[in-house]
């Protein structure tokens, strides 16, 4: 560790200093500080450059499209005609794909309800904060939970018929299994990835995957009357 | 022709009113280039400095900066599009229509402002879904991913506000979709609908409401609330970075092992 050094600053001074956090360990014999130097930019010019240029290119990629293709209209409202299928925007198609399966308080109301509140308490789950491979430690417990749970949430969804969710949840119940037998020092580059990624990360990737797979399907795969079409045979 | 671009600036910099304005002075020393943001309202928000490796695209992508650029378009083509339309009915349509048909590049602001807007949905996801893959969410960031996830909803509801503006099929019978579902909540949920809409279906009071609320309550909130999540950015200790990743060669990040010796 480098000894701390004295610090100087001076109005219109060139310096380069980092500001430091100083720790004190109390009931402990000495402090300790984590000194370490850290390359930084000066947000401007520098940073703030690079952020204009990233917008300008956005920009640019949406002006073209908007050039070359135009945004829907078609007629006026008529409230006497409803359209078969009637979609809602883009991003929720995922949850009237849900109420296609379940009864409008679970699929419009608990479903996206729980969503939010899941997503909102994440960063307060102080469990494995270290975030260590789910199966590297008590591998037979976990791996008998994390099996029971897939296993009830699998047949949960056969008992409903949708098929659309279940597809995903057995492929990263597949992929669990995979991970469960496989250690990080696994010469296959892929399953020492799996082997060390903890619970929240197989809850995201699942929560993840079912919404783009649901997603695609309430945007390119239903019909009229919610029938399942192929989107290149219309 | 650019040096003397140069000297022009340099020559207005040295102008009292310049100097009035922005208290920084000029220079372009590490001190000056720190002031030009602290001293700047909307810039201080953001910290003066940012580590290195943070500012490479591999980072972050640039998926928050990209999303806040978004939002900027949209309040651009926005305002314009608001001088063309009248949240009523029937005239809200036809004024889509003559902006198709009648007003000039009206079809080009249409189009930018629609997809930008489903661009800036599909951006917050990818944000939101970034962090969390980088662990950033984690304390002392906590406040600012819950701060995230109301601006996720924001956008979501700002998107669906604007979906019922055109009033053509599609608006109407989307919202119809989607504000049956809130009659579903237990108890209230007729009540919560009738407030959506004005009424007991979707017509001009609806329209109304959703105006409103696409062009006033819901991009003040944004704002509101994306500058307490720029700001928490600073206040967290900048952009996060994992103690893991390879630093710059000079000035190596701790390496893990070290890390658990001291413990």
């Amino acid at each position: 560790m480098t000894p701390p050094r004295d610090f100087t600053a001076e109005v219109g001074s060139d310096m380069r200093v980092s500001q430091r956090r100083v720790l004190f360990v109390t009931r402990r014999t000495s402090s300790q500080v984590r000194a370490y130097e850290e390359e930084r930019v000066q947000t401007f010019p520098e940073v703030l450059i690079r952020a204009l240029l990233a917008v300008e290119c956005l920009f640019l990629g949406l002006v073209l499209m908007s050039l070359f293709f135009n945004a829907p209209l078609e007629g006026i409202a008529n409230p006497t005609n409803t359209p078969n299928p009637a979609k809602a925007p883009w991003y929720f198609l995922g949850l009237q794909e849900m109420l296609h399966y379940f009864p409008p308080v679970v699929a419009g109301v608990i479903i996206p309800g729980l969503l939010v509140v899941s997503l909102i308490v994440i960063p307060y789950f102080d469990i494995n904060i270290e975030a260590q491979g789910l199966f590297l430690k008590n591998r037979t417990q976990r791996l008998r939970w994390s099996m029971i749970l897939s296993v009830a949430l699998i047949v949960f969804l056969a008992v409903f018929d949708v098929y659309v969710a279940l597809v995903p949840t057995a492929i990263v119940a597949l992929f669990l299994l995979l991970a469960a037998f496989s250690s990080p020092q696994s010469p296959s580059r892929f399953r020492s990835y799996l082997a060390q990624r903890p619970v929240s990360w197989w809850i995201m990737t699942w929560f993840l995957f079912q919404l783009i797979v649901l997603t695609a399907v309430g945007t390119f795969f239903r019909g009229p009357g919610w029938s399942w079409v192929l989107p290149w045979r219309s | 022709m650019p040096n003397r671009l140069e000297t022009y600036f340099a020559r207005l910099e040295r102008t009292r009113v310049w100097k009035s304005i922005f208290r920084s002075g000029t220079g372009s020393s590490t001190l000056h280039n720190a002031l030009a943001i602290q001293q700047n309202l909307f810039l201080h928000l953001f910290s003066t400095k940012v580590r290195k490796r943070m500012v490479s695209l591999s980072a972050t992508w640039y998926l928050g900066t990209l999303t806040l650029g978004t939002f900027f378009i949209l309040v651009g083509t926005g305002v314009v599009l608001m001088l063309y339309y009248h949240p009523s009915v029937p005239q809200a349509y036809s004024d889509v229509k003559d902006l198709r048909f009648v007003v000039s590049s009206g079809l080009f602001l249409r189009n930018l402002h629609r997809w930008s807007a489903h661009a800036m949905v599909f951006l917050a996801f990818a944000h939101m879904f970034r962090v969390f893959y980088r662990g950033a969410y984690r304390a002392p960031r906590e406040f600012n991913w819950v701060v995230g996830v109301i601006l996720l909803l924001v956008t979501l509801l700002l998107s669906y506000t604007g979906y019922l503006l055109p009033w053509d099929q599609l608006a109407f019978w989307a919202i119809t979709v989607g504000t049956n579902i809130s009659s579903a909540v237990p108890l209230v949920g007729d009540k919560i609908r009738f407030l959506l809409l004005g009424g007991h279906q979707v017509n001009a009071n609806a329209l109304l409401r959703f105006y409103v609320l696409h062009t006033v309550i819901l991009p003040l909130s944004a704002v509101l609330f994306l500058a307490v999540h720029f700001w928490r950015i600073r206040k967290d200790g900048g952009l996060y970075v994992r103690q893991s990743e390879p630093g710059n060669a000079e000035n190596p990040a701790q390496p893990a092992s070290e890390e658990k010796k001291q413990s």
